[in-house]
């Protein structure tokens, strides 16, 4: 499969999502730098974690305003694959690929750790390698995770199955006290109507290798490649 | 024209740098102070000598960019 990892000036996650699909999923990486118009030829683009622009002003709101944010759009309009993690979930937020915005962590503080998060919504082409319910460890790093969207943007949200991971204890209970950052109603990642857009604050890209501890964050990839696997199938067909 | 733009956290919605502020004054002995909100600032030069038009330019910035209206409000004054 083609990935796109895009690249914002001061992104920093993005060579370990590159990392993570070609060295150990052994896909076929660009990296697209921000000023490029056109994302001809990939499957699925990546939004990676950083500092895009210094978070000036709000984190992802300058971004989004990059050349390729258009492109962007146009790939998501066409239903292919586009994930945001952390300040990629920011940017997405700003260019309202997703509902809602980021507030400021409730405690002030930048939260680096590993965390909990409940997979709500398994049948998605980012988590159909996971059970629905599953609990996986997967770390933040963020001060600006604080999910806040209306009560009826949030309804919609409920309702449609856009929630796909909450933040939860080890065994799985969303509750207040495993939310690190004040996000309302434990939200840790939600897609777009559509579908085929993913936002989380959570690295995936983090935890993929038995050396770093944790592989936990190799569901998010691998359900990505094996539903661009079975649509290669379909269209063949 | 001069723009000077305010923003800042919509009524309701929990500004923890604001709640942090607002417990430090406490501690100084400030304790009448309630509902501390912190907000931006900005200031703009506009190439601009018609208020109206000027009025529309700013406008859509702060809708655009300068504030994200699903958190935030803005205020703005021009001055010649």
């Amino acid at each position: 499969m083609n990935v796109g990892v895009l690249v914002f000036p001061g992104s920093n996650c993005d060579h370990d999502c590159a990392h993570v699909l070609k060295d150990v999923l052994g896909q076929n990486v660009t990296m697209v730098w921000h000023k490029e118009s056109s994302l001809a030829g990939l499957d699925a683009v990546i939004l990676p974690g950083g500092f895009s622009y210094g978070d000036y002003l709000r984190t992802g709101a300058i971004a989004r305003f990059s050349p390729v944010m258009q492109a962007v759009q146009q790939f998501a309009a066409e239903g292919k694959l586009v994930l945001g993690i952390c300040n990629g979930f920011q940017i997405l937020l700003e260019a309202g690929l997703l509902p809602g915005a980021m507030l400021r962590n409730k405690s002030l503080h930048f939260i680096c750790r590993e965390t909990y998060v409940k997979v709500e919504n398994a049948a998605t082409p980012f988590t159909n390698a996971c059970k629905p319910g599953q609990v996986l460890k997967i770390p933040i790093a963020h001060a600006d995770g604080n999910y806040y969207t209306d009560p009826v943007t949030l309804g919609g949200l409920q309702a449609n199955a856009q929630v796909v991971f909450r933040y939860c204890t080890v065994d799985g209970k969303v509750v207040p006290g495993a939310c690190p950052n004040g996000s309302l109603d434990n939200i840790a990642g939600i897609r777009s109507a559509q579908g085929n857009v993913l936002g989380m604050m959570p690295h995936p890209e983090r935890c993929v290798e038995t050396m770093l501890g944790n592989e936990d964050g190799r569901h998010i990839f691998q359900s990505m490649l094996s539903f661009l696997e079975q649509k290669k199938v379909a269209e063949v067909r | 024209m001069k723009a000077k733009i305010h923003v800042t956290l919509k009524s309701g919605i929990l500004d923890p740098q604001g709640k942090a502020i607002e417990h430090a004054l406490d501690s100084l002995g400030f304790k009448h102070v309630a509902n501390v909100r912190v907000g931006k600032y900005m200031e703009l030069d506009l190439q601009e000598a018609d208020r109206a038009k000027a009025e529309v330019a700013v406008k859509s910035m702060c809708e655009k960019l300068l504030a994200n209206t699903i958190i935030e409000d803005y205020r703005y004054e021009l001055t010649a």
